[in-house]
């Protein structure tokens, strides 16, 4: 999927972007993700203008609306600062959907600019500060759901990595992991059939390996799987990598 | 399925979803289970296969990706150095522009020779022309000699999988049409139903006057077609026939007879998860002097038929396709839907990108097949020549859109992008938002909300708490 060669990271301080998803719904997966950064040293800036990277538009077809939106991320998030995602989905929007929806546009220099800078949480740690380990204690058996838009990045190995390496995880196997829970934006609700039978194939193999928690690099396949458990009345418990990492630290002191 | 509409429907008028979804709901259990099942087990065994036998499958991948790129980009110069080293060989070479034109070619080229009876081995391009029905229609006996091809024959069916064409039907429906056809008692033993099938054909091998195959590779520097097939039946086709009729779509050529090696190690093996097939046949012209055996005349029609228009797209990609099928196994949409949701002769991710674009100035009644994805991506990677088919889908949703396609259920995204471009307006909806959790659902007047909450509880709204903790810890110190 990366389709850009991004540059490495340099200086302690990061811009976050922290997802329609997040801003809506899911504020503590943003929170984890702050309180991560703030972790490795880094300080966080939240550019307040800041709203959606476009994607519902650009995956349904409208990428006038989609340039819309991702032009005024672009001049929301100038600079130079590497842009943090806490959702491969996103971040991918930003460094090769956007591309796409750009190509005949004489911006393309600008969004390709902000390409190069775009990480999602789990491969900026592991893969532009070369962070593999994660200190803390999380006691649990993990599904780690890999979301689609982390095929092509080092996203799902960077965070399997890091959970994988705190102390009390266990992380289980699963049946067809590289399967798609059917979220896909825009069309868990134009193809709400499909959406639901593919959530549920995936929900049978995440509770068939009896996991303590989902958890996902993305709130919005999380949103979907969780929806899907809690109207069947059998709810799962999950959490976005952010939290998990967020939650080690603290239950090994390292955070209050 | 499951679906349930929600309590409050009578107040929210009827909805109305997307042709492949109202599709999925008349699939029956048992069919999509099949299916499923099918094609998750020949992806898992591709995916052993390929890992087992190749360092880097990927890089193959990649590479034939590269070489069939190359060999569409150059068709000007591949397509008659293909016809000069057919004529060469002693083949006759004919262009065909549209399905009417290469219809019309295959019966010229039968009536020629006084010929009323075709046997044909498995091509997508002739049911993509229509050429079976085109062909009954004027007299001719035309018999699909593919075991899966025969039966979508006998039933009046359509393939339902470019490589697998009837992965939608089990045994006991084909041997109640085996019945009935008056091929034998009821008997759902697969042996017996080949056996059936093989003495039928036998006869017909042995009576007909033209055979035709398709070709999935042509060798431009030796005119040499190559066809693959697991039953033998391209051979048989070539046996008895004292003409062959090769249909040739015109993105099949490429360049070399050495670039086979990259092509026919990769293909059985995404298609079936075989090494190679049972039969691999390379044709480089008719019977010579000297051979015993092989039709006395041979005819490549070359089919157009809207290719050349992909080409000059921004789609041109999917014209290295080697139909595999490989996409369609993997595919999660596919799998719960099957072929036939398509409404075309390419089923799956290719076929929603090739079937809208080989539609022509058809392409808006086809505009909804690119949006039957969740854009996961799985087609990319198992693609054996590596094309980008989530990119291609999402470039037709936009040409789509832009030529007033229908989108039902869609929300409203034109006034939401204005909203997510005004910083004020967007954190008011945020904090505006939480009405929706007081609300009755009936009241919300968007389709995409109850779609969502059919079948998914909405979390809690949220919205703006994550601003305001940022604000205090900038206030207050570290929250």
């Amino acid at each position: 999927m990366v389709s850009i060669e991004r540059k490495p990271p340099l200086g302690k301080k990061v811009q976050l972007m922290a997802t329609c998803l997040c801003d809506a719904f899911y504020d503590d997966a943003a929170v984890a993700t702050v309180q991560v950064l703030e972790h490795l040293g880094l300080t966080v800036e939240f550019p307040e203008a800041q709203s959606c990277c476009g994607q519902p538009a650009f995956n349904s077809g409208d990428w006038a609306s989609a340039r819309r939106v991702a032009r005024h991320m672009v001049k929301t998030f100038r600079g130079e600062l590497p842009v943090i995602v806490p959702s491969s989905s996103c971040a991918a929007m930003v460094f090769h959907g956007s591309l796409l929806a750009f190509e005949k546009e004489p911006d393309l220099p600008e969004i390709e600019q902000m390409a190069r800078r775009t990480w999602e949480l789990a491969d900026f740690i592991v893969s532009g500060l070369g962070v593999t380990t994660w200190p803390g204690r999380f006691d649990a058996s993990i599904a780690f759901h890999r979301s689609c838009h982390t095929r092509g990045s080092n996203s799902a190995s960077a965070a399997a990595t890091l959970m994988g390496s705190i102390p009390g995880v266990k992380l289980l196997e699963f049946g067809e992991a590289e399967q798609c829970c059917g979220f896909g934006g825009t069309f868990s609700v134009t193809f709400p059939h499909i959406s639901e039978s593919m959530g549920r194939l995936k929900l049978q193999h995440l509770r068939a390996s009896s996991p303590d928690i989902v958890v996902g690099v993305d709130t919005s396949c999380l949103m979907h799987l969780g929806g899907l458990a809690e109207k069947e009345g059998k709810q799962v418990r999950a959490m976005h990598v952010a939290q998990v990492l967020r939650d080690a630290l603290k239950n090994g002191g390292l955070l209050k | 399925m499951r679906w349930r509409l929600p309590p409050n429907a009578a107040v929210h008028p009827p909805m109305k979803f997307q042709p492949i979804d109202q599709f999925a709901t008349t699939v029956q259990p048992d069919k999509r289970k099949s299916v499923y099942e099918a094609t998750k087990a020949t992806h898992e065994k591709r995916t052993g296969l390929l890992a087992a036998q190749f360092s880097s499958p990927d890089s193959l991948r990649r590479l034939a990706g590269e070489i069939k790129q190359h060999a569409i980009e150059n068709l000007t110069t591949l397509l008659p150095l293909a016809e000069e080293k057919l004529k060469a060989n002693g083949a006759q070479v004919h262009w065909a522009v549209d399905a009417a034109a290469a219809c019309r070619q295959v019966l010229e080229i039968m009536q020629q020779r006084g010929a009323t009876r075709i046997v044909k081995a498995k091509t997508m391009v002739s049911e993509e022309i229509g050429l079976a029905p085109f062909l009954e229609s004027r007299g001719m006996e035309c018999l699909e000699t593919d075991l899966g091809e025969f039966i979508v024959q006998i039933d009046h069916d359509h393939p339902s999988h470019i490589v697998r064409p009837i992965i939608h039907k089990n045994r006991r429906e084909i041997a109640a049409s085996f019945e009935r056809e008056g091929l034998g008692a009821y008997d759902d033993n697969p042996e017996v139903i080949t056996r059936r099938a093989r003495a039928f054909m036998r006869k017909k091998f042995m009576a007909a006057d033209v055979g035709m195959t398709g070709a999935n590779f042509l060798v431009a520097e030796s005119g040499r077609l190559v066809v693959v097939t697991n039953e033998g039946n391209s051979r048989f086709s070539l046996a008895g026939p004292k003409c062959h009729i090769a249909l040739v779509g015109i993105e099949k050529v490429i360049p070399r007879d050495r670039d086979l090696a990259v092509f026919l190690n990769l293909l059985a093996r995404s298609a079936t998860a075989q090494n190679l097939t049972a039969y691999t046949e390379f044709i480089s012209g008719p019977r010579a002097a000297g051979q015993a055996d092989g039709p006395e005349e041979m005819h490549v029609i070359f089919v157009d038929n809207g290719r050349t228009d992909v080409l000059a797209s921004d789609c041109r990609e999917i014209l290295r396709c080697i139909r595999c099928g490989a996409c369609m196994n993997v595919c999660p949409v596919y799998r719960q839907v099957s072929g036939h949701a398509y409404r075309s002769t390419y089923p799956g991710p290719v076929g929603s990108v090739l079937s809208p674009l080989l539609a022509g100035e058809h392409f808006l009644e086809k505009a909804d097949l690119p949006k039957a994805s969740s854009l996961c991506g799985a087609c990319n990677e198992v693609c054996p020549v590596n094309i980008p088919i989530p990119d291609l889908l999402l470039r037709l949703r936009d040409k789509g859109k832009r030529e007033g396609a229908s989108s039902p259920g869609l929300p409203p995204l034109s006034p939401w992008s204005v909203l997510a471009s005004s910083p004020a307006a967007w954190k008011a909806a945020l904090c505006g938002g939480r009405v929706i959790d007081h609300l009755p659902g009936g009241l919300v007047p968007f389709q995409a909300f109850h779609a969502w909450t059919g079948c998914r509880t909405l979390p809690k709204w949220r919205g703006g708490e994550f601003r305001k903790w940022m604000k205090s810890r900038a206030k207050g110190g570290k929250a």
